[in-house]
C-alpha cells in the first residue's frame, strides 16, 4: 500500500479544510483545530490501513476535533464570575451575523453536513464519502440542521 | 429550493485567511519535538544547482539535483522509508554545513550517518568502495567493480554510480573511465568536471 508523503497532505487540503472548520468552530479557533488535526494525523499516519480515503479520514479528524472545540468553549464561563471580568478570548468575528454561531450549535453531524454543503458548496454523494455516511444521510443531516436553523431564527 | 437561510448560508461564510507558513511551521516545530518526522528534507543552494537534502532517522538517504523530479523521490522514500515525511530545513543543518564547508574548500571528507535503504546488493557494494576514493583522488569502474568483489562488473558498477541517491556526499564523481575519459554523471557532466577541479583546486 502506498501512502503518498505527508507533507502533500498537507500541501492539498489545508485551505479546504481550514474553511471546514471555520465553519465548524470560528475563524478564531479554526486554525488551532487545524494544526490539532494534522497533528493527530501525522501521529496515526504510518499505522494507516486505507490509502483511499486520506481526503475523507481527515474530515473525520477534523470533525472531531471540532466537537472537541465546540464542548470547550460551551463549559467556558460566559458570566461575570465574583466580579471578575473574563478575559475576551475571540476577537468580534467578521462576517458572521450570529447565523454561524447557530450552525455552531448543532449537533455535530448537522453541523459538519451543513458546513459541508454551504461553506465548501459539495454535493450529497461528497459530503457523505467524507463524513463516511450515506449520501441519503448526509441529505437527512443537512435537511435536519436547516430545520433546526429556521426554527431558532424565526423563534 | 433555495430560500433566504440557505442564501445567507452559502453567502455569509464567515471569512479567515489561513497562513500556510504558519500552519506548516508550527507543525513542523510540534513534530520534530515528538519526533514525528522520519524523513525531513530541504532545499541547499550550491554552486552547482539548487539541490534538495533529505535526512531521515538514520542518516542522510538522498541528495537530489534539480530536475531530479522531487516529488517522485519523496513518493519512493514513502515506500522505501516512511510516509511521516515534511519539509523541514532544519533537521537537515548538519548535512548542509558540511556541504558549505565542501564547497569552499575547506572540508575534504563528510562526517555524516547515511541511510543506506534506498541502496541495495552489489550497488551497497561499490558505493560503499566509492565512499573511501579519497578527495583529489580518482578511480575507474574497472578498479570499483573489483574492491566491490566483482571485477568483471565493469558495467554493473557504472549502474550502481549512476543511480547514487547520495551524489557529491558519496563522490560518484570520483569513478572515471579507464581511457581517462568522465564517463557519466546523473548530475550532469558539467557538475562532475566542477567537482573534479574543485577538488584538484583545493
Amino acid at each position: 500500500m502506498h501512502l503518498p508523503p505527508f507533507e502533500t497532505l498537507i500541501n492539498a487540503h489545508a485551505a479546504e479544510l481550514h474553511r471546514f472548520l471555520v465553519g465548524c468552530v470560528g475563524p478564531t479557533e479554526a486554525e488551532d483545530c487545524l494544526q490539532e488535526t494534522f497533528m493527530s494525523a501525522l501521529r496515526a499516519y504510518p499505522r494507516l490501513h486505507d490509502a483511499d480515503h486520506l481526503r475523507a479520514w481527515l474530515y473525520t479528524i477534523a470533525q472531531r476535533k471540532a466537537t472537541d472545540v465546540i464542548r470547550r468553549m460551551a463549559r467556558r464561563p460566559t458570566r461575570v464570575l465574583d466580579g471578575v471580568e473574563p478575559v475576551a478570548r475571540s476577537a468580534p468575528e467578521p462576517i458572521d451575523d450570529g447565523l454561524w454561531q447557530q450552525v455552531r450549535a448543532l449537533p455535530a453531524k448537522q453541523r459538519a453536513a451543513v458546513t459541508h454543503r454551504f461553506v465548501l458548496d459539495l454535493a450529497y454523494a461528497e459530503i457523505g464519502s467524507r463524513m463516511g455516511i450515506s449520501e441519503e444521510a448526509a441529505r437527512q443531516n443537512v435537511s435536519a440542521g436547516l430545520r433546526r436553523l429556521r426554527r431558532e431564527v424565526t423563534s | 429550493m433555495t430560500d433566504d437561510l440557505e442564501r445567507r448560508l452559502a453567502a455569509g461564510t464567515p471569512g479567515a485567511a489561513l497562513d500556510l507558513d504558519r500552519l506548516r511551521a508550527a507543525i513542523t516545530h510540534r513534530a520534530a519535538e515528538e519526533g514525528l518526522i522520519d524523513v525531513a528534507y530541504g532545499a541547499y543552494d550550491s554552486p552547482i544547482g539548487a539541490l534538495t537534502v533529505m535526512v531521515s532517522d538514520r542518516g542522510l538517504v538522498r541528495v537530489s539535483y534539480p530536475g531530479d523530479g522531487i516529488a517522485a523521490q519523496l513518493e519512493e522514500l514513502a515506500d522505501r522509508v516512511s510516509p511521516r515525511i515534511l519539509e523541514a530545513a532544519a533537521l537537515t543543518d548538519q548535512v548542509r554545513r558540511q556541504l558549505d564547508e565542501y564547497f569552499d574548500g575547506t572540508r575534504r571528507s563528510f562526517d555524516v550517518k547515511i541511510d543506506w535503504r534506498l541502496v541495495r546488493g552489489f550497488a551497497r557494494e561499490v558505493l560503499a568502495v566509492t565512499s573511501a576514493i579519497p578527495f583529489g583522488s580518482v578511480s575507474t569502474y574497472g578498479e570499483v567493480a573489483a574492491r566491490a568483489g566483482s571485477p568483471r562488473a565493469y558495467r554493473a558498477a557504472g549502474n550502481a554510480l549512476g543511480s547514487n541517491p547520495i551524489p557529491i556526499v558519496v563522490p560518484c564523481h570520483r569513478v572515471l573511465h579507464a581511457g581517462g575519459g568522465l564517463g557519466g554523471y546523473s548530475g550532469g557532466l558539467d557538475r562532475k568536471r566542477y567537482l573534479l577541479n574543485l577538488e584538484e583546486a583545493s
